[in-house]
């Protein structure tokens, strides 16, 4: 690179003392004058070369237009020389035809699968092998992913929390990528991800605490429920705004870099956000600084009520990846042997290279954007169903457990009866809970309290004392 | 861009700067720098000083457009110091990320007329960082440099004075400094503060302004005002370049028997309310001049906490000399700033009322 720019400097100067002499003369001089120029074909690079001499009518053509310019100009120049430019990034080819990238390769980019509709493997099909502790846990906070959701989504429609957002139809996503990394990975989610926290190790009355906003939620109440964070279980805290978390992975995945740590970070964000500046940003940042970073996808096909066909022209998000200098895959993301493997291969690449890798799972959003969201209004409720049943990722693969012979029905009543008992158990709990003190209000603005806020503290907490009724009783002052 | 040329319009001199008391003296063993220089000082010590620092920007490896980041990648390698893609809200992002790990990110915005692409990440993102996570995570190792400001031919895109949307933003720290040696100790505060900054540097000043900088490692303490000159009859409040228009025009009232008590506000977030009260409390007059446009500029705050605070002991209704509410002009550039006649004239005005 810095060899190129002292080079190319050359030619720019050489260029502006010889402005006057036409194109050819410059190019002539300059292949006599610099070596970097391949003087002829038997390049090094055998793909340049097979790619050069697939069309001879290039050469050919290159080669009439030379010698119409020579007549009025001086040498004929007919080796190769001058159909390769050395530009930054590397060498480009000249080609003599007007000819445009087409807006798409063609074909789709196909999706990586391992478990069919029916729960079995394909034959043929190369994945990471699951231990069956790991195999059972994977399933186990899938079912518990679908209980929260529903237990939590009623606990909103009684009105005893604000709001909620499910994760249904995304489990496989959720939990399968979870257990492909290690806890020292750091994530930075959107807020369809609560599986990867769930696996690691986030209690359902953490959860519950969090929905309530009462004074064991880490975030003190300040947010709306399902922002859940966790400093232990290296989980940034969700924030509203969307693809605002993706650049802020590549400089996480900088620090992990320069600190020579055995990790990655991993962002996760939906097919609407990859319309977002901080995703374009993100990726290009990512790919120009080479850092530890995967950025996960979850392409579910709407973004609130705008389908995928509003949101982009591109084939989805993956084929993105390739114009950023990504190395990127397509996974069914409602196949969680897939999702596993495919985020197993990239962080083993993200770490070992360093580089970004861009996973794109297809699955769909199965519930509502969330419960202030009514998905039927714009969206065929036939569709709903389709992949509420048959591609349930959940019960696929439940049929691939069951098989191994590691799953049963008994395991399975088993195991949703505990589930909701705990989670109803949470639930009362959390809201029986105090909400945070009202000197909560006030801190964390800044590292300590500045003048300003500790006078707008006393001017409120005299007010209160004036007009008690005016405020929820259940925040302590 | 080179700032050659700058003495076109107000003139500023060594010596306005230099006759600056300050309240904290740290040892004057410095030799004169200009202001890109000691931020440039500053730089190196934060990075030397630290080894979780970084710097990056768009042309900082190469040294940066106005020179503040000279010599620093050759010294502590292009891991610690380098360019990023042209891309702003890229950088405050990446930023933020950086500093969410436990490091001092120093991010470079090139002019502060594009510090608005990554004013979501400042806003949204930045600000809230702690708060919304409880206090288990912050970005406080962030510090945003900018330059900003008039610079006598940038026209609209490289003149404005965004601080006031900043301003409103709970959880950043907003700082501009006025001379070189405020600059450095300024700048070091804010990096080492453990709170999100922007810093806003004053670009006419960059290589006009000179005075001496001590060289060694001092800071120079957040959210104090300070009072730059004692006066009795009015107080000025202003910062950045705006403080030696602010300075030249008390040396002009002197003469005609008006003292002026000037203060510069330095931190704009969270601000000094204290000091400037103290100061209106004494003189019953209030002048602020900024060269952000009037309405909603950071002048409107400090007018409605005065008025709020010394109603009574007021002599006159506050007075606010700033930039027109237009965008910033070029041709027009002498009109739009709140020049030093304008100032003037306010000030006598306001003393006469």
């Amino acid at each position: 690179m810095a060899i190129w720019f002292l080079r190319s400097r050359l030619a720019h100067h050489l260029g502006q003392r010889i402005g006057s002499l036409d194109a050819l003369k410059l190019s002539s001089w300059a292949s006599s004058l610099h070596p970097w120029i391949p003087p002829s074909l038997d390049s090094s690079d055998d793909r340049y070369a097979s790619k050069f001499l697939r069309n001879p009518m290039d050469l050919y053509a290159a080669r009439r237009f030379r010698s119409a310019k020579a007549q009025e100009s001086v040498p004929v120049v007919t080796d190769g020389s001058n159909q390769v430019m050395d530009f930054p990034g590397g060498k480009v080819m000249f080609v003599p035809e007007l000819r445009f990238l087409a807006e798409s390769p063609g074909e789709r980019i196909s999706c990586y699968r391992i478990l069919d509709d029916d729960g079995k493997t394909i034959s043929g099909s190369s994945f990471q092998e699951v231990s069956k502790e790991i195999a059972l846990k994977m399933y186990s906070d899938m079912v518990t992913l679908q209980i929260m959701d529903t237990i939590f989504y009623e606990a909103q429609r009684q009105g005893r929390i604000s709001f909620y957002l499910t994760t249904i139809g995304e489990e496989a996503i959720n939990i399968a990528s979870a257990a492909a990394l290690t806890i020292d990975d750091i994530v930075f989610p959107q807020y369809r991800e609560p599986g990867v926290l769930l696996w690691r190790g986030f209690t359902l009355q953490e959860f519950a605490n969090q929905c309530f906003g009462n004074k064991l939620d880490y975030g003190k109440g300040r947010q709306m429920p399902i922002h859940y964070g966790s400093n232990r279980l290296n989980y940034f805290t969700v924030s509203s705004p969307i693809a605002t978390q993706v650049p802020h992975a590549v400089g996480a995945a900088y620090s992990l870099k320069m600190d020579k740590k055995h990790a990655c970070a991993v962002t996760y964000f939906g097919d609407g956000g990859t319309s977002e500046g901080d995703f374009h940003a993100a990726l290009n940042f990512a790919a120009v600084m080479e850092v530890p970073v995967i950025f996960f996808c979850r392409n579910n096909g709407w973004a609130i009520s705008t389908p995928t066909a509003e949101q982009f022209r591109s084939d989805g998000a993956v084929i993105r990846g390739q114009a950023y200098g990504i190395r990127s895959i397509r996974v069914d993301g409602n196949d969680a042997l897939a999702v596993y493997s495919a985020v197993h291969a990239a962080r083993e690449m993200a770490i070992r290279e360093s580089r970004p890798i861009l996973v794109e799972a297809l699955t769909y959003r199965v519930g509502h954007h969330s419960t202030s969201d009514d998905s039927t209004k714009y969206r065929p409720v036939d569709e709903i169903e389709h992949w509420r049943t048959a591609r349930d990722p959940v019960s696929r693969y439940r049929k691939w457990i069951e098989r191994n012979g590691w799953w049963c029905d008994d395991a399975e009543s088993e195991l949703r009866s505990n589930v909701r008992k705990e989670l109803l158990h949470a639930v009362q709990v959390a809201e029986r809970m105090d909400k945070p003190p009202l000197a909560e209000l006030f801190t964390d603005v800044y590292d300590q309290v500045p003048s300003n806020l500790r006078e707008q503290e006393r001017l409120l907490t005299e007010l209160i004392k004036q007009h008690p009724g005016d405020y929820p009783p259940e925040v302590p002052v | 861009m080179t700032l050659r040329g700058l003495g076109r319009g107000i003139s500023i001199g060594k010596r306005c700067f230099s006759s600056f008391t300050e309240v904290e003296k740290p040892p004057m063993d410095g030799k004169p720098i200009n202001l890109f220089s000691a931020i440039n000082q500053a730089l190196h010590i934060a990075l030397e000083t630290d080894p979780r620092a970084y710097v990056f920007g768009e042309d900082v490896g190469f040294g940066g457009v106005f020179r503040c980041t000279t010599g620093l990648a050759d010294r502590f390698g292009r891991n610690r110091v380098f360019n990023t893609p042209l891309c702003e809200q890229g950088i405050a992002g990446f930023a933020i990320g950086l500093a969410a790990m436990g490091n001092r990110a120093i991010a470079e915005i090139q002019f502060a007329d594009y510090i608005y692409p990554a004013f979501d990440q400042i806003v949204n993102e930045a600000a809230k960082f702690r708060y919304r996570s409880g206090n288990q995570f912050n970005c406080g190792g962030l510090t945003i440099r900018s330059p900003y400001g008039a610079v006598g031919h940038g026209g609209h895109y490289h003149s404005q004075s965004p601080e006031a949307f900043f301003c409103h933003v709970p959880g950043l720290k907003v700082v501009i400094p006025r001379s070189p040696r405020q600059a450095k100790g300024l700048l070091l505060a804010c990096i080492r503060d453990s709170n999100p900054v922007v810093f806003f540097e004053p670009k006419w000043l960059y290589r006009l302004a000179v005075e001496e900088v001590p060289e060694h490692d001092y800071m120079l303490p957040l959210s104090q005002a300070e009072v730059i000159r004692q006066g009795s009859d009015i107080t000025l409040v202003g910062w950045g370049a705006q403080l030696s228009v602010l300075e030249h025009a008390c040396d002009e009232v002197a003469k005609d028997g008006i003292s002026c008590e000037l203060i510069d506000l330095r931190t704009l977030i969270p601000w000094d309310k204290e000091t400037v009260e103290a100061s209106v409390r004494k003189t019953g007059r209030l002048l602020v001049s900024h060269e952000a446009p009037v309405t909603g500029g950071f002048g409107a705050e400090i007018s409605a906490s005065i008025a709020e605070r010394c109603f009574l002991r007021l002599e006159a209704p506050v007075a606010r000399i700033c930039g027109l509410d237009t965008p910033f002009p070029l041709v027009y550039e002498p009109f739009y700033m709140p020049t030093k006649n304008k100032v003037l004239d306010a000030i006598k005005a306001t003393v006469n009322y």
